[in-house]
């Protein structure tokens, strides 16, 4: 097949040249994430990119539908990895809203805190990739190890680094170790410190700014047609923060800022999440501050399974937690929609109840699923270099994407 | 924040279109015909009243044994007057399609594909209606109620990818 690039996008491009088809993928070095890039080259420049996603689906919302509502926890874990927490919340919230449930205090700012370190999580994992792909490969240590200390945080808290499993239909699994202030403080300081490091190797640095600068640019109004959500969008200028827009938890408690960009290129990207980091700092630290004392479940033997020595010492208890683990949570029938803002965007978990201990139907957006479809968008005209960058950018997680 | 008069004012704004509308969990609802849907969407994006500028998730519901089968739910958000509705279609089964919104929305591109793949539900005046997470030769549609968990799928064809594509050329 020998179109011209001219035939295809209407402009001399290089007379001589030919259109050529490249396949990048399914398992490059240079993407994190099994994806497939179908392009169109007229040399270096990309006149066409498709996108092939889905090499990871493993019917995240099939199996939903054969557990109980508490199984499909720790499956939320593995849809977007690097912040399994927001997840975690995020199923808990809509289970939640379905029994009409107030969930205690404390366990809602637990709830909130443990969002924002795994939002850090996330950002340092999108962040340090993508510096590590554009060469920088010190950042990406850097960042990893400033990610290492929050790791220790969660597992001090939960018991693991990703596969949390933390919270539960009317609560969290655990309350927060002794001394978890004094942790994160020491944790935050050594994170500030590196953020600084990289702020200076980066920032400024030449090969990294002509790297990001105006490349994978995205218009304000593509972005919001494309539905693009999170970092992405508000690095077009579009100060869209579900935790502002519609406060869940207690973000309307706190005082934090939405930075946005102004290009809607890598850069801004980039650097609007490096400042959501430092916000989300901020927030916990402010969460932390403002911590109540009590209990991190409902009191209500229909939802939360009760105490092991009422198990073991009573018939009433024992039967309690039976009828809890095997037949599972009675939702009575209804839907509902509940957005939050996850590490790449709006994440919003759609349910469906029939009543019965099961999930009718467990339906996730998937905030990355957006940016990838307007991936294509964003490379065209780019060269074939500028994929890693914008790709990283988006941050594409398998698991979340795919299902 | 949520505009419990949304329901009521898109019933209003097309008399004897809205088939049903009800507020749940302080999530608004409107359930439509899908022969006005483009027209009803189009409005419902454009009007300054609504201005529902993004679609921000489009899947169905499989209502085995209900009649008509399946639900195709379109949730929306107005950035600008920072308010939601979710809009509703009943599709039955022996005519599963929907009209297509992807001429609103692009993201609706992706999203009713994903539909196509997982219910078998058609979008007509859709650019390019095929399958986005599973592969051209699966066989059925996995979230359908009726689609057993543990199917196997038979093996398929090596396929040299460049002579032959999964993409239309």
């Amino acid at each position: 097949m020998a179109a011209t690039a001219r035939q295809l996008v209407g402009e001399v491009l290089d007379p001589t040249s030919e259109v050529m088809t490249l396949q990048m993928g399914p398992s490059h070095p240079a993407t994190h994430g099994t994806i497939k890039f179908n392009l169109r080259l007229d040399g270096e420049k990309i006149l066409a990119c498709e996108v092939e996603i889905g090499y990871l689906h493993r019917g995240f919302e099939k199996m939903c539908e054969q557990r109980t509502w508490n199984h499909v926890v720790p499956y939320t874990d593995r849809l977007n990895y690097a912040s399994p927490l927001i997840n975690n919340v995020a199923f808990a919230l809509a289970a939640e809203k379905l029994l009409e449930l107030e969930v205690p205090e404390r366990c809602q700012y637990i709830r909130m805190i443990m969002s924002e370190i795994s939002r850090i999580t996330d950002h340092l994992t999108c962040l340090g990739m993508a510096a590590t792909e554009a060469g920088a490969i010190s950042v990406g240590f850097y960042m990893l190890e400033a990610r290492e200390t929050l790791y220790d945080l969660v597992t001090a808290v939960t018991g693991a680094r990703l596969t949390v499993s933390y919270t539960r239909v009317g609560g969290i699994t655990y309350d927060l170790p002794q001394g978890f202030a004094g942790m994160v403080k020491d944790a935050f300081q050594s994170i500030r410190q590196i953020l600084a490091d990289c702020d200076k190797l980066l920032s400024r640095n030449r090969i990294f700014v002509d790297r990001m600068s105006g490349v994978g640019v995205l218009s304000q109004e593509d972005a919001i047609s494309y539905g693009v959500t999170g970092p992405l969008l508000r690095a077009t200028g579009v100060p869209y923060d579900v935790r502002k827009a519609q406060p869940y938890l207690f973000y309307d408690r706190v005082e934090f800022d939405v930075p946005t960009g102004t290009q809607g290129d890598n850069y801004d990207r980039f650097t609007v999440r490096f400042e959501e980091i430092k916000q989300s700092m901020r927030i916990v630290e402010q969460a932390l501050g403002q911590l109540p004392p009590g209990p991190i479940c409902v009191d209500d033997p229909r939802v939360v399974l009760p105490a092991k020595r009422d198990v073991y010492g009573s018939i009433e208890g024992l039967m309690n937690h039976f009828k809890l683990v095997i037949e599972g949570v009675k939702i009575p029938p209804g839907e509902v929609y509940v957005p939050v803002e996850g590490a790449n965007g709006e994440l919003g978990f759609y349910l469906v109840s029939d009543g019965s201990g099961r999930p009718y139907r467990v339906r996730v957006r998937p905030p990355c699923f957006f940016g990838m479809a307007a991936l294509g968008e964003m490379l065209k005209g780019y060269l074939v270099s500028d994929i890693i960058t914008t790709f990283g950018m988006i941050n594409m997680i398998g698991g979340e994407c795919d299902r | 924040m949520a505009d419990t008069e949304l329901p009521g004012k898109v019933a209003t704004t097309f008399p004897g279109k809205v088939v049903e509308t009800y507020s749940l969990h302080g999530n608004d609802t409107v359930v439509i015909r899908r022969d006005d849907a483009v027209e009803i969407f189009r409005t419902l994006r454009d009007d300054p009243t609504f201005a529902f500028n993004m679609l921000v998730d489009l899947t169905a519901v499989d209502f085995l044994g209900r009649e008509p089968r399946f639900e195709v739910v379109y949730h929306l958000y107005s950035l600008t007057l920072n308010h939601r509705l979710r809009v509703k279609i009943r599709v039955p089964e022996d005519d599963a399609t929907v009209p297509s919104v992807s001429s609103l929305w692009k993201s609706a591109n992706w999203l009713e594909r994903e539909v196509w793949d997982m219910f078998g539900i058609r979008f007509t005046d859709h650019p390019d209606l095929r399958r986005i997470l599973m592969y051209e030769e699966f066989h059925g549609h996995p979230l359908r109620k009726d689609y057993p968990v543990n199917k196997r799928q038979p093996l398929v064809e090596e396929r040299d990818p460049i002579t032959n594509p999964w993409y239309k050329k």
